[in-house]
């Protein structure tokens, strides 16, 4: 925030309400245990030791849509599981954002066919897309901070 | 003599009406059989002991397209003791293409007879529970056939971006 | 949300795979998946619970449903062979393998020696690879965390061999028709040779953590038993098949990419449950390490991809001062190659079984009709009856035992 270097050792800092909340939601997100394809297993790397996620406050994954805040769609959404990945999206409580990894994902990558859903946002609202077949690790990295940049910049009033 | 070769003169003595035909490919050794006849040909495949086909290892059905017969089933049994592999093809007609289940013979026949259902649209006399397996029960169509298109939506480049986000219904929350 | 349609599946149409208690209220009817992090994947499982005790179990598959069989039909054999894959995401190279093999059994092509070797290396590097990731997720379901992380970590090591010599982690698309894309980079057999240097060790730690584990050995031994002659009439193959003490192997049985050189053990346990199929697991990670090793002891120079021009491009080098080869790279990408009119069938032995694929072609460049019999679609359809009179919790168990890949069941 930068108010504590003006500030000096006060103890006192100034800031909006939006700085401190955004700054919280953009420190903490807690990313769905939810993989769909061969992106979730570069989404475990990135979870895992070599690439460590938990120093960007995401390492929580959880199981229930109810305890998330970021939807990482990572792999191939077919017609069959739109639905599905809709409910689990309903479910998860505001503020809540969304990842599309990968190129299947974003596009349906390499599969333009009867199977796929061409494109993740035409069923949930995407705020970050990762490009890559799948994303190395470290792509998947620079979305989280790609994430954190948006959120830190949100206006509360979009989540009132 | 090979297993192989004893299994063909074996059927083909005891099904003469039953194999149809016996083409060789690359080494492989395909039987032709008639859909009548399959079952019979299979049970007896599995429960002869000199031969001992215990392994029922794919079915994969093919559309030959604007060929008729239109659809040919591949059955690949396997002896799992005298590691002999046997292929054998049973042609379907384009209009009701339907073959006898094997799933009583081998279990493991279940759901390939379902994904060649789902997929291509061949019936199966005798399945226990033939249901669309890979896509929606509500699907309209089998996409493995030749004349299902295989779905294609418009590439956005620089020069249609526009156009296609107008009309594109992107979600909202 | 006009364009999702609500999957509408009555109990009617799925009154006959439930037992008549569940009409009355006696035994209760659960969903399982398609998101549940112990499915490993888009798995759904119908369940008739009495209690704890699952009395029927109906798998739902096709969440992962890519169309890729339809979509290789559409493309040039060289073309379809990006989407291989991409089907089994964690058998990448050897989905490759089987592919080509297949379509090199239909156009009848030759391989040189030193691709075959290069195969059968990265093969085994894979089936490690694919392991390391078995072994990290079933046992964090059996809530032994911290293996994921460690397997993981040794995980990343196969990832980085695979960018030296095919320039990404996972979708290499390394092993083409004919041969391997390009020769492995000149430190390619040293950094294998460190790695499998590396990796005993730390299988040892894994099965110190595991095998004395109270919890994991209560949790596996005496959990989904079934008999060697009820998983071959199942179609189960692979190391869950050889937990149940049956020698089939496609390594052994049907050889390929000259796996007949190779000296190597088909580990086989007898236990049928799900201890069992781990140990033949962790065994199979040992003879990978010894394949590969005598793989890098018989890797001698020579070509890497078939002399063939038909079924090859022509080398790099050329390209700059041929305009013949010019002509025939562009044409070889843009046209392919015709393949005659027939069906082959090629396998191989996946981390998880028998990896099939049946390969029809028309005469023309395009194939007629890809087929893959994958393993886990078929030992998936065992679940139903193995999972009967379990409970939930080993349920979990079973799945994790089995090895299945969403993207291989479904495609």
């Amino acid at each position: 925030m930068g108010a504590e270097q003006k500030l000096g050792n006060m103890g006192v800092v100034t800031t909006s309400l939006e700085t401190v909340v955004n700054w919280g939601r953009a420190g903490a997100i807690w990313p769905m245990l939810f993989g769909l394809a061969c992106c979730a297993m570069e989404m475990i790397a990135t979870q895992a030791g070599t690439y460590d996620a938990s120093r960007f406050g995401m390492e929580l994954m959880r199981a229930s849509p109810r305890q998330a805040d970021l939807m990482i769609v990572a792999g191939r959404v077919t017609r069959k599981m739109a639905p599905v990945l809709r409910r689990l999206y309903d479910q998860m409580p505001d503020p809540k954002w969304v990842i599309s990894m990968g190129d299947c994902a974003s596009c349906s990558g390499v599969f333009n066919n009867y199977a796929l859903v061409q494109g993740v946002d035409e069923v949930v609202p995407v705020d970050v897309y990762i490009a890559g077949c799948p994303p190395r690790p470290e792509a998947l990295i620079d979305g989280f901070l790609k994430l954190h940049e948006k959120v830190r910049g949100e206006k509360l009033a979009r989540w009132a | 003599m090979s297993h192989l070769e004893r299994t063909i003169s074996a059927l083909q003595e005891r099904f003469p009406h039953g194999v149809l035909g016996k083409a060789e490919f690359r080494g492989d050794i395909t039987l032709q059989i008639d859909s009548a006849s399959l079952v019979a040909v299979c049970r007896y495949l599995r429960d002869e002991p000199a031969l001992g086909y215990n392994v029922l290892v794919d079915i994969g059905a093919v559309d030959y397209s604007p060929q008729e017969p239109r659809f040919a089933l591949f059955y690949i049994v396997y002896a799992l003791v005298q590691n002999t592999r046997l292929r054998l093809k049973v042609l379907l007609p384009g209009a009701e293409p339907v073959a006898p289940s094997i799933s009583g013979i081998w279990p493991s026949a279940n759901w390939p007879e379902r994904e060649a259902f789902d997929m291509m649209g061949i019936g199966f006399e005798g399945h226990p529970d033939l249901r669309r397996i890979l896509m929606p029960a509500d699907w309209e169509g089998h996409p493995h056939r030749k004349d299902y298109p295989l779905g294609y939506e418009e590439v956005q480049f620089t020069f249609n971006k526009r156009e296609i986000d107008a009309r594109k219904k992107y979600a909202t929350s | 949300m006009s364009q999702v349609r609500e999957l509408e599946t009555t109990v009617e149409e799925l009154k006959h795979l439930f037992s008549p208690r569940a009409a009355t209220g006696e035994t209760m009817l659960l969903n399982l998946g398609p998101q549940h992090p112990s499915t490993h994947g888009v798995l759904r499982l119908l369940l008739e619970l009495d209690g704890e005790e699952v009395v029927s179990c109906i798998p739902d598959v096709g969440f992962l449903h890519t169309g890729i069989e339809k979509n290789m039909e559409a493309k040039t054999f060289l073309k379809a062979l990006v989407m291989t894959d991409r089907m089994d995401y964690l058998n990448n190279m050897g989905n490759n393998l089987t592919y080509c093999l297949a379509i090199e059994k239909l156009c009848a092509i030759e391989v040189p020696e030193r691709a075959q070797v290069l195969r059968v290396i990265c093969a085994e590097l894979q089936r490690i690879a694919s392991h390391l990731v078995w072994l990290g997720t079933s046992a964090i379901d059996l809530n032994a965390s911290s293996i994921l992380i460690y397997c993981f970590r040794d995980r990343e090591r196969i990832m980085d061999l695979f960018e030296l010599i095919g320039g990404q982690r996972m979708m290499t698309s390394y092993i083409r028709p004919g041969g391997v894309w390009r020769d492995v980079p000149a430190e390619f057999p040293a950094a294998v040779e460190s790695f499998l240097d590396y990796l005993p060790g730390k299988l040892d730690d894994y099965e110190r953590l595991l095998d004395k584990n109270p919890i994991y050995l209560a949790r596996t031994i005496d959990i989904g038993i079934v008999d060697g002659d009820e998983a071959l009439a199942w179609g189960m193959t692979g190391p869950a098949l050889r937990g149940s003490g049956v020698n089939f192997d496609v390594r052994r049985a049907m050889p390929y990419s000259g796996y007949e050189n190779f000296e190597f053990e088909v580990p086989l346990e007898t236990g049928c449950d799900v201890y069992a199929r781990y140990r033949v697991r962790m065994r199979e990670f040992r003879e990978s390490i010894k394949i590969i090793r005598q793989g890098l002891r018989l890797l001698k120079p020579g070509p890497f991809i078939t002399s063939d021009r038909k079924f090859a491009p022509p080398p790099r080098a050329e390209l700059g001062r041929s305009m013949e080869a010019v002509i025939h790279h562009f044409k070889y990408w843009t046209d392919g190659f015709p393949a005659p009119d027939g069906e082959v069938y090629a396998a191989t032995e996946s981390p998880r079984g028998e990896l099939g694929c049946l390969l029809a072609g028309d005469g023309g460049p395009n194939p007629r009709r890809v087929h893959f019999r994958t393993p886990s679609f078929n030992t998936l359809q065992v679940l139903s009856w193995l999972s009967r009179g379990y409970l939930v919790a080993d349920l979990v168990a079973i799945i994790g035992s089995i090895d299945i890949v969403l993207g291989d069941v479904d495609r």
